[in-house]
């Protein structure tokens, strides 16, 4: 599914040139469920939004379900990432001006899905995250736990393939933090790849696979018992 | 995306932003209204000298005493001559076929009194053909007895406000007036009319143009007014008044001839000019609104980035948020421009109604030149925002930071 191999990112931080990636080679088959841990400035944001087509590898090379990513443009990326890609972010990122429907129904909404359909898509979808009923409130109205999930609706309506969240729980209370994860992992376990970005360890174990950055590089990576079988296969 | 979804994307920013999208609108509603304004008043300028001349009859031929060379001078209106234009002069023209009437004029100004009522006005000394030529009527009375033709005689015609002022509404007809040192009796009323050319009809006096010749101790006629047949030939009719007048003058060609449509064409062009350096001037206030709107755009975008790195990480392209952005400039200057439409039409409306005698239009490419202009700086200003705005780092925008 993911297949990154000897990838190089360095960022220009002031005069001196900052590695951010050096030379991961990483694999994920579908329906994985992965952690990355490791202390700031190890490299898993840049990791994460190199997966998520935010970022482009300096060197080496990235397919996505087979295709070859670091050459194509930004138009052909754009969809890639709209079809396959769904972002969970620490500061949930809705629209303030928009009702919790509208955002949800906006990656639809710049894919050009018609107004009907994407409204059908948007109501399922909220239902599966539990909060049908607050389809018509504006994000200023609801508390932390349901802004995530709200983001988790919209990350998820367009169907993707992989779930990146970015400190998913970051910004959340213990409760809100363990509804949001529960979420997660029950779309996990309906087929979708997984891949968390966290600090807090907690979070971290309960994924089955687990890598530690440091550095730019991957320290260690458990690997994944179960599903490293149909990983090779794709 | 759909066209709807952008159209209602960028009005929910509007209903968002009430204050900032009403001061654009405003600056760009301005702009689109003053062009239209400021060229219905330079059309409207051009409409009404061309009104004017045509209530003096298309076939009007026009004397003046001495010479204008085309290059430098004063326009031709009051001419010095070396040798005066006389009343046997514009005898001999009559005899030329294509003319059909002609009309000397002496005019100056004196004052006319009734008793302990005294006026001062302008005095037209001419012959009964000064009524076809320019086509007046009298309501009470008679014209000039053709023998005024040839010989002075004590009476005279009243503008119609001139009569009222001294008559108010006692009968005027036979009475005597004092005008000048002379008495004179009145023998018509001319009808009531509007102004002509700057000449207030209502308020001068008509007499033989012997009589002025008296009045003004002089042989020099003002002008000659011609009308000519229907079908005559402008140019070679012009050429036979200059015969006429050379042999008459020893050789010299000391006459100024102008006919309405070169004085029409002349003015034409000099407030079509004037109509489309105003339509300019006020242009420059759309440029300004779009400078406005590129300031505006460019607060939104460093606002907003957070929002676009969303859109971009949620499947959006760069096209898409450069797109959008664009849009927004435009559905804002086609607000701006449909209110500044309703406006400037609603004003010279207003002003027809206030000012009728003044032909106050807006000429047909005002609005869509106003609307072109205010489009493009909209777009052409935008075209910045919404490059830096389709430039920026999704990740570095996320997290607002700043690059």
């Amino acid at each position: 599914m993911i297949d990154l191999n000897a990838v190089n990112k360095t960022y220009q931080v002031g005069e001196a040139p900052l590695r951010v990636l050096r030379d991961v080679n990483m694999t994920i088959g579908k329906g994985e469920y992965l952690s990355v841990m490791g202390p700031s400035g190890s490299g898993k944001s840049t990791l994460l939004n190199m997966i998520g087509l935010l970022d482009r590898p300096d060197s080496g090379s990235y397919r996505l379900d087979g295709v070859a990513t670091e050459t194509l443009g930004e138009e052909p990326r754009a969809k890639l990432r709209a079809d396959y890609i769904g972002f969970i972010f620490q500061a949930f990122h809705l629209v303030n001006r928009l009702t919790t429907l509208e955002n949800v129904e906006l990656p639809m909404m710049l894919a050009g899905i018609s107004p009907k359909q994407r409204r059908q898509n948007a109501l399922a979808v909220l239902e599966q995250v539990g909060l049908a009923d607050r389809a018509g409130h504006r994000p200023g109205q609801l508390s932390g736990g349901q802004l995530q999930r709200v983001a988790i609706a919209r990350a998820i309506v367009m169907k993707p393939r992989i779930l990146l969240a970015d400190e998913p729980t970051g910004n959340l209370d213990q409760a809100s933090g363990v509804e949001v994860v529960e979420v997660l992992e029950n779309l996990n376990s309906e087929g979708i790849t997984l891949l968390v970005v966290t600090h807090d360890a907690n979070l971290g174990k309960r994924a089955r696979r687990r890598i530690r950055m440091v550095d730019g590089q991957i320290e260690s990576d458990t690997g994944d018992g179960d599903a490293a079988a149909g990983s090779t296969a794709l | 995306m759909l066209l709807r979804d952008q159209l209602r994307f960028n009005g929910q920013l509007f209903l968002r932003h009430r204050v900032r999208t009403a001061l654009l609108l405003l600056a760009v509603g301005l702009g689109v209204a003053s062009v239209i304004l400021l060229t219905s008043l330079g059309e409207g300028a051009r409409r009404y000298v061309d009104r004017e001349f045509s209530s003096l009859g298309n076939q009007l031929l026009i004397v003046l005493p001495g010479r204008k060379e085309t290059t430098g001078g004063a326009p031709p209106i009051y001419g010095t001559a070396p040798r005066d234009l006389t009343l046997e002069d514009a005898q001999a023209l009559e005899r030329i076929p294509a003319i059909r009437a002609v009309a000397p004029v002496i005019a100056g100004t004196v004052s006319v009194s009734l008793a302990s009522r005294s006026r001062e006005v302008i005095v037209l000394g001419s012959t009964p053909e000064i009524f076809q030529v320019r086509d007046l009527e009298v309501s009470q009375g008679d014209i000039l007895p053709e023998r005024t033709r040839t010989e002075a005689m004590a009476v005279c015609v009243l503008g119609s406000k001139l009569k009222r002022e001294l008559f108010a509404n006692r009968r005027a007809i036979g009475e005597w007036v004092r005008v000048g040192d002379r008495r004179m009796r009145v023998i018509g009323v001319l009808e009531e009319r509007g102004e002509s050319l700057g000449l207030d009809l209502r308020d001068m006096i008509i007499v033989p143009v012997r009589t002025a010749e008296q009045m003004f101790n002089t042989q020099g006629l003002f002008r000659v007014l011609m009308e000519l047949d229907g079908n005559a030939d402008f140019p070679k009719t012009e050429e036979r008044v200059k015969a006429v007048i050379r042999e008459r003058h020893e050789g010299d060609d000391d006459i100024t001839l102008i006919s309405q449509d070169s004085m029409l064409a002349a003015f034409n062009n000099i407030l079509t000019t004037l109509t489309l350096a105003i339509a300019a001037i006020a242009a420059i206030s759309l440029l300004v609104a779009g400078i406005l709107i590129m300031n505006i755009s460019l607060i939104s975008v460093s606002q907003r980035r957070q929002e676009i790195g969303l859109l971009k990480a949620l499947g959006g392209s760069s096209r898409q948020v450069r797109q959008l952005f664009l849009g927004e400039s435009l559905m804002l200057v086609s607000m701006g421009s449909a209110a500044g439409i309703a406006v400037a039409w609603t004003a010279v409306l207003v002003m027809a109604r206030l000012w009728p005698s003044f032909p106050l239009a807006p000429p047909w490419w005002s609005a869509p030149a106003a609307v072109g202009t205010a489009l493009l700086a909209g777009l052409v200003f935008s075209l910045i925002p919404a490059r830096r705005a389709a430039a920026l780092d999704p990740v570095l925008a996320l997290r607002g930071q700043d690059r």
